[in-house]
């Protein structure tokens, strides 16, 4: 940890990414953790959590780019995966559930009765 | 700033996964198992490269993509288990 | 395989794809040096040759500037919606009208399809459940359904229209 070389705007930048991040990140697994049915608690971790994860990649990049020189870019590759395969595992969860016919909250509108 | 922002950044996503385990425990169902084991494998990433940043080391990338696709391969293996009963059609 | 061993059709079936190969490596390796750029290009060639055959048909993209405005729509979405998302959770759960509805298709694309699914899934509080190719109609769950009409008709017009031009 020598980040003493660093400009204190490019610090904040970096730590902006990494806290909001992290606080983006805690708020879909909260909403894992209360929501009252599967489907709504499918929300919280394919959105959030992604989001949350992508910037504190993010932030790492800007702090290894930054440290180092010459830019590292592993994390880009990691957020484009992320990014790309969320979507693609909360559908097939989603089609599990719905085969396993899980039971939304009473009030959930045209429930499939499948 | 940094040396400072690391520690709560950890401690955040340490809490995510806290939150995790708790739906991991309680199911209900096994769908929602697999989903909080998801979430568990990105928070997961979440904390390697934050520690790889505190480390200092720029290494444990590799690390952080194998867990990506360990954790999408297996999470639609799973899925994948559950809708037909089988892995291998 | 009828394609002569001197045309692009063998050498090069998808130049879209073997360029994204050579960057994909040039990532992976974190190593902008000239030999592994001809590593990666070389990698491009060799294996969509090999894997072609397999691969389904390839989506053909019309027009690339709408791509990267759809791509800065997204990524601005992505954020939007994730905050709007984020403020839902932390509210009493109470107070969420969670609904599911189908989503009519007029793409006939496969990859567009996905794309669009994908994006369903991503942005605006709303996740892709299941598709139907019979009936082509996507069903989605939303966390917050106020208006049916009115979120078909938001998904249409910003994503779905694009997606259309780009592909067409």
């Amino acid at each position: 940890m020598n980040s003493i070389d660093m400009p204190w705007f490019l610090q904040l930048i970096v730590v902006a990414f990494l806290l909001f991040g992290a606080l983006v990140a805690l708020i879909g697994s909260w909403g894992l953790a209360k929501l009252p049915d599967f489907y709504m608690r499918l929300h919280g971790p394919t959105k959030a959590s992604t989001l949350g994860v992508g910037c504190t990649l993010i932030g790492s990049l800007l702090y290894f780019s930054l440290q180092q020189d010459g830019v590292s870019v592993q994390e880009a590759l990691v957020t484009m995966f992320l990014f790309a395969t969320a979507p693609v595992s909360a559908h097939m969860m989603g089609k599990a559930a719905l085969r396993r016919r899980l039971k939304g909250v009473p009030r959930t509108r045209n429930m499939p009765d499948r | 700033m940094i040396a400072v922002v690391i520690p709560i950044a950890m401690a955040l996503f340490t809490a995510a996964a806290l939150l995790n385990l708790y739906r991991l425990a309680i199911g209900p169902d096994i769908v929602d198992r697999i989903l909080a084991l998801d979430t568990l494998m990105i928070n997961s990433i979440a904390l390697i490269v934050l520690s790889n940043i505190w480390m200092g080391l720029s290494v444990l990338f590799e690390l952080a993509l194998l867990i990506a696709l360990m954790g999408f391969v297996s999470t639609v293996a799973m899925s994948k288990y559950l809708l037909r009963g089988d892995v291998i059609e | 395989m009828t394609s002569s061993l001197l045309s692009r059709k063998f050498w090069l079936p998808r130049p879209l794809f073997s360029l994204f190969l050579a960057l994909l490596w040039l990532l992976l390796v974190n190593d902008f040096s000239v030999a592994h750029t001809l590593l990666g290009l070389a990698l491009g060639v060799a294996i969509p040759a090999v894997t072609h055959a397999f691969w389904p048909e390839e989506a053909r993209i019309k027009r690339p500037l709408p791509l990267l405005r759809y791509v800065l729509v997204l990524l601005v979405d992505i954020l939007r919606s994730n905050l709007v998302v984020a403020l839902r959770i932390l509210r009493p759960a109470r107070h969420l009208q969670p609904g599911f509805f189908l989503y009519p298709l007029t793409l006939d694309d496969d990859f567009a399809i996905t794309i669009l699914a994908s994006t369903i899934s991503l942005t605006p509080g709303t996740v892709s459940l299941h598709y139907d190719a019979k009936a082509q109609t996507l069903l989605v769950h939303a966390l917050h359904l106020e208006d049916e009409a009115d979120t078909i008709a938001t998904i249409r017009e910003r994503y779905e229209q694009p997606l259309k031009e780009i592909f067409r």
